[in-house]
């Protein structure tokens, strides 16, 4: 079996590139969505908080400034290939991009080192959230994203049990996507992970925001329950920045995984207008 | 001081006055022009806690408008980064307090709760709504930034911004009307 040796120089240096760039340049699948939206949007205030939107994801990738003041805290979802060893060390690799991404790339540093007495901010925007898999191959794929916590508040989570069935977990989404209501910077991005344990669901939801929202789920009976869910959420009338209006959501992503005999799990997490994400394979 | 345009913005100067707020009404789109001051989770909750001391504040905020907002760094040649409001909400607790200190108005995003409106409609404040997620943009409305205190909290510091025509709505008027309330109620289906 051969094996292929990366430097921790480049990863260091691929994940500064994906933060910077994810935190200018917002991607194809929101501004397509946004244009749609404002031609759709049936409040004058909507349609002119989406113009809004779009004249400054333009400002930002025309100065290179981020989209938003919130550049959330770093996301990593990292497929390492199982031929690949590093001359270094894998996670300070990451962590010294995100370091440089947000310290040189005039990114905010939004990260307290304790959660509850100190709150001291780590300057530097570390620790990134980081999940690993061992997978097939000799490289490396990383997706990265960032998500502001005006959003990230709003997210949910619920031990559904077997006899909640489909209605149950449409309920819960949208009573989350209710409760949200104006708060998360609408029009939202609903990600959604169903099954798995606990901390599986959540982790679902997290990766199905970053996914883009002109996709689907590819099992039929969850890209209908995507298609309803966006339905009925743009019924609520919350609209852009939450003043009313018919867009409030521009996506919705579920993603499954098997689970137990006895449980249900169901994830909520909301994300903004600004989903910001980008993946390179090294 | 409030001037009506043609296009039915209506343009503030700060500071505002009691006549002033009478005028605005929830769901009005205002441009708002003067000098305010900012805050967000933890400079509230050092004034707070001054409050409860029964200490003086290290700012005046007597008839001011506080902003709540955590800019990003500036580049060189930007007065400063982008600065998007955050959400309101998380400072509900502290603001009843600064309304009846003298606070006369809060920019943020999102709904408040029925306290905060109370603070409101008592003290004839107002609470307008930016933009959340036009940080870029909103930061071309932005002139001057300075800290005013708490310059260790970093982002999260109390600074003076000189702002020109800021995009804004009247998300709570002095009456008590809520643009969260009946903005959502008339396009729910």
């Amino acid at each position: 079996m051969e094996i292929r040796t990366i430097k921790a120089e480049t990863i260091t240096n691929t994940v500064e590139k994906l933060f910077k760039d994810l935190n200018y340049n917002i991607g194809d699948d929101i501004s397509e969505a946004l244009c749609d939206a404002q031609k759709n949007e049936e409040s004058p205030v909507g349609k002119a908080v989406i113009a809004q939107l779009l004249e400054n994801n333009k400002i930002a990738a025309e100065e290179e400034i981020p989209i938003c003041q919130d550049t959330g805290m770093a996301v990593l979802f990292v497929e390492y290939g199982e031929r690949v060893v590093i001359d270094g060390n894998f996670k300070e690799a990451i962590e010294e991009g995100v370091r440089r991404a947000y310290v040189g790339g005039y990114l905010r540093k939004s990260v307290v080192a304790d959660p509850v007495f100190d709150r001291i901010n780590t300057k530097d925007n570390t620790p990134a959230i980081i999940y690993t898999d061992i997978v097939e191959g000799d490289k490396i794929k990383i997706l990265a994203g960032c998500k502001g916590f005006g959003s990230e508040n709003m997210s949910q989570i619920k031990m559904l049990t077997p006899s909640a069935g489909i209605d149950g977990v449409k309920q819960f989404i949208l009573d989350a996507v209710e409760y949200a209501g104006p708060n998360p910077c609408p029009p939202i991005v609903v990600g959604v992970g169903i099954g798995g344990t606990f901390e599986k669901a959540a982790q679902l939801a997290k990766k199905a925001t970053l996914r883009p929202i002109n996709t689907k789920n590819e099992d039929p009976r969850y890209a209908k329950l995507e298609d309803e869910l966006i339905e009925e959420i743009n019924k609520m009338g919350f609209g852009p920045a939450g003043l009313g209006g018919n867009t409030t959501a521009i996506g919705v992503n579920v993603e499954t995984y098997p689970t137990h005999i006895a449980g249900m799990p169901v994830a909520v997490n909301i994300c903004c207008h600004a989903a910001r994400h980008k993946e390179a394979v090294i | 001081m409030i001037t009506k345009k043609d296009d039915g913005k209506i343009k503030i100067t700060l500071p505002l006055t009691d006549d002033d707020i009478k005028e605005l009404h929830a769901g009005d789109s205002v441009l708002i022009s003067g000098s305010l001051i900012t805050g967000r989770d933890a400079a509230h909750k050092r004034l707070y806690e001054l409050i409860e001391e029964g200490k003086e504040l290290p700012v005046d905020i007597k008839g001011e408008v506080i902003y709540y907002v955590g800019p990003a760094p500036a580049k060189p040649g930007h007065a400063v980064g982008p600065a998007g409001p955050t959400s309101s909400y998380r400072m509900d607790k502290y603001s009843p307090i600064l309304l009846d200190l003298g606070l006369k108005g809060m920019i943020g995003k999102g709904a408040r709760t029925q306290p905060v409106i109370d603070a409101i409609v008592r003290n004839k404040g107002i609470y307008f709504a930016a933009i959340g997620g036009a940080a870029a943009l909103i930061s071309r409305s932005i002139k001057s930034s300075e800290v005013l205190a708490y310059e260790d909290l970093g982002t999260e510091a109390i600074y003076r911004f000189v702002i020109e025509d800021f995009p804004a709505v009247v998300a709570v008027d002095s009456f008590g009307n809520d643009v969260y309330k009946f903005g959502a109620e008339k396009y729910r289906k």
